[in-house]
């Protein structure tokens, strides 16, 4: 199987790159195991020594504030010492090739890197060639996967609506870009939702979109009738002005959401956002800030769903595997 | 030793342009053949090749090999990659002109001929630049690259800045009785894709390369070659329905032929899945329709040749995340057993499958080679049908070793090649 980098050979979890290929009872002993982590965080003391002694490298190719800091409290409140390499500033930029970054970090007698990085396919050739005892963790790749993102929506999503049969759920934007979606997609399928839907204008779109596992729209006001989630993405300023859609003035006439559009969701609908927000081009500030909205909640989540997976992934115990069903 | 006169005995000879398949002896002297068939009386063989259970046909010609020389030679060398052609039965071949300096002179023609003529292993055609240092904005000399021995001009993977610099490039190009070699690809479309534009590269986030990036290029290159009367060829080609196009003109009397990479006649995009750089190509991996629409045009001769569109790299040019690798395959040697796997696939029969490597691509580029006829230079491959091997060392000889079939097992392998008679190649059993 292609995704067998992602376990090792007694078949644990040993990097964690992209939801693909992962069972459902696995995805199911994440969000335990982060609901545990969960009431850490809600504590006076936060940590617990479950890491003590292991070193995570938070490894970002690309700038992200939000990603970083999560990682690295959700480290630190696993008593993991945890450094953080810029590389969007340092090594590649004089000319160091990935793999000898790699190699220089490891150097150091590191235990798991946390990688992010421009370029789908980052993760995994990091994963293909780094030192057996390392963990890798896909902190975002291109357009490819950011699994700890659709865990912690997954999570999310459990804390408020419980089961995932009965839910349709609505991803809104640019699909095409965003390695979010992807894995919301695959997570969303694999637990069992009702309808996943993407809603987004052709030109944001991947082609063979429905393979990927969704029924897909090109206007929003069918796309929410009726959803129980809405996931709205992020768009990237780079977009906005011609090359994908005439303008952003447009794109919140069309597919912004808006108080009147969240309407033709469910009255009890959620409304996600993976952050950071354009208020007023994707997303009404009245519904960010508004009942519907779980943003906050899901920053918040992150936490513990970060820890749960690199506790995981560290602890060498039995609490990662694919449970008896590969 | 290419006075010597020789006799191949006891293998089945194949031989397209004469409609030959029988078991004859194949006599040679001073390097060309003297006859299929009996041996003349009083010819006295002073070195006989026994070819017992052997197919034994015209050398190969490859339409596009790249030999990373002048310019890359930390990748490969002419000597390097023309013993993997003598290897895999490829007596003739054709490289590109994006080398460093590029192919626009007479001086880089000569040079790269005058190395491939030391190395002694494959004679070696450039292709010249249809565009001076192939920035696709003024015509190369190609009256002097024609008087140096080019037969084809391209511009390689290159783009052109317009369509009237390729008009005029395709004038001149007729003008001057050189074919014209396109690899279609229109590079606004193309745009910073890798992969083929489909359910495998969405699912993997992958940039993509629309099937359109090449059949645009197809019919702009198709309307122009109409306007103009250039012969044009098109190279390495990846959808289905670019073959149809090209079909449809050949129906309407244009002189266009086609070539495809062999890789391509067996992969389709799920070959990159888990991120495999191996099997990053440009043209990129298609649909399992895009392969059989390929089958389909080899089979019925609207794709007259099959390349290896060889591209050896060094190891450090697949290790990176796939978008940031290199693209390309290192596939001269799995050239002949990967055509023979369409004979075991009833694509084609053996005859037109050699015909696809030998005849019909000298055909294409009007090269004096690819038969067994009286007179020919005696340039033959044998081959071992049955013959078991594994791809690694020690058969592997090109420097490059990116190809998604290392370590594959293969059926079907050459056990001696003669350039003008002298044997440049042999597998020791």
């Amino acid at each position: 199987m292609i995704n067998d980098i992602q376990f090792d050979a007694a078949g644990r979890l040993r990097h964690f790159l992209t939801i693909q290929g992962l069972s459902r009872e696995l995805l199911v002993r994440i969000m335990n195991t982060a609901e545990s982590f969960a009431s850490v965080t809600e504590q006076q003391v936060k940590k617990v020594p479950l890491l003590r002694g292991k070193t995570v490298v938070n490894l970002f190719f690309e700038n992200s504030t939000r990603t970083r800091t999560t990682f690295e409290l959700a480290a630190k409140r696993l008593s993991a010492d945890v450094l953080n390499v810029n590389i969007a500033t340092s090594a590649t930029s004089k000319g160091e090739s990935l793999l000898d970054t790699i190699r220089n970090i490891e150097a150091m007698q590191v235990d798991m890197f946390v990688v992010r990085h421009a370029e789908s396919g980052a993760a995994h050739f990091i994963a293909r060639h780094v030192a057996p005892h390392i963990s890798v963790i896909n902190g975002g790749d291109g357009s490819h996967s950011h699994p700890t993102q659709a865990m912690l929506d997954m999570f999310t999503i459990r804390r408020v609506k419980g089961d995932f049969t009965r839910l349709k759920v609505a991803i809104v934007g640019d699909i095409m870009h965003s390695r979010v979606a992807r894995s919301e997609i695959i997570a969303l399928n694999t637990l069992g939702a009702a309808q996943v839907r993407v809603v987004a204008p052709k030109t944001l779109l991947p082609a063979d979109a429905e393979a990927l596992g969704v029924e897909v729209f090109h206007d929003l006001d069918r796309g929410l009738e009726g959803v129980d989630v809405i996931m709205m993405l992020r768009l990237q300023k780079e977009r906005m002005s011609g090359a994908f859609l005439p303008n952003e003035h447009e794109y919140l006439d069309c597919f912004g959401l808006t108080e009147e559009r969240l309407g033709m969701a469910k009255s009890d609908a959620i409304v996600m956002h993976p952050g950071p927000i354009n208020r007023g081009v994707e997303i009404d500030s009245k519904v960010a800030d508004g009942p519907s909205s779980v943003v906050l909640q899901q920053v918040s989540n992150g936490i513990a769903v970060r820890m749960a997976v690199m506790s995981m992934l560290l602890r060498g115990s039995d609490e990662g595997t694919i449970g008896g069903s590969v | 030793m290419s006075e010597r006169r020789i006799v191949i005995r006891g293998g089945r000879v194949i031989d397209p342009a004469n409609a030959i398949d029988a078991c004859l002896p194949v006599v040679i002297a001073e390097g060309r053949i003297v006859t299929v068939g009996d041996v003349p009386d009083g010819f006295a063989a002073d070195h006989e090749i026994d070819a017992r259970g052997q197919i034994v046909c015209p050398g190969f010609v490859d339409l596009c090999a790249r030999l990373r020389e002048p310019g890359q030679e930390h990748e490969a060398t002419i000597a390097s990659e023309t013993a993997a052609a003598a290897a895999s039965g490829v007596t003739t071949l054709f490289c590109p002109p994006d080398t460093n300096p590029v192919i626009d002179t007479p001086a880089v023609v000569n040079l790269v001929q005058e190395r491939a003529e030391s190395a002694g292993m494959a004679r070696v055609l450039p292709i010249g630049a249809l565009t001076r240092g192939l920035r696709g904005k003024e015509l190369s000399a190609m009256s002097s690259l024609k008087s140096a021995g080019c037969l084809a001009v391209g511009n390689a993977q290159r783009p052109l800045e317009n369509l009237l610099i390729l008009r005029r490039a395709m004038e001149y190009a007729a003008n001057c009785g050189l074919l014209v070699v396109i690899r279609p690809d229109e590079p606004y479309l193309h745009n910073r894709g890798c992969a083929h534009e489909g359910a495998v590269a969405s699912r993997l986030g992958l940039p993509a390369i629309p099937s359109a990036a090449e059949t645009v290029a197809v019919a702009q290159t198709l309307a122009l070659a109409e306007q103009t009367g250039a012969r044009v060829h098109f190279g390495q080609l990846s959808c289905s329905r670019a073959v149809a196009m090209i079909a449809e003109a050949q129906g309407r009397g244009l002189a266009v032929s086609a070539d495809v990479a062999v890789h391509q006649l067996h992969l389709t995009e799920s070959a990159i899945d888990g991120f495999n750089a191996d099997a990053h190509v440009n043209p990129p991996f298609r649909t399992e329709a895009d392969r059989e629409g390929l089958r389909r045009g080899l089979a019925q001769g609207s794709i007259g040749a099959i390349c290896s569109d060889h591209q050896p790299h060094d190891l450090d040019a697949k290790l990176d995340a796939f978008p940031s690798t290199e693209a390309g395959i290192s596939s001269l040697e799995t050239l002949l057993a990967l055509t023979l796997r369409l004979v075991t696939e009833r694509v084609l029969n053996l005859s037109a499958a050699i015909s696809r490597l030998s005849r019909d691509p000298a055909i294409i580029m009007g090269v004096d080679a690819g038969t067994l006829s009286q007179g020919a230079k005696a340039d033959i491959c044998l081959f071992d049908p049955d013959l078991e091997w594994l791809a690694r060392p020690p058969v592997w000889l090109s420097r490059g070793r990116n190809t998604p079939f290392w370590g594959d097992p293969f059926t079907g392998g050459v056990t001696q090649t003669l350039l003008a008679g002298r044997t440049v190649y042999r597998r020791f059993a």
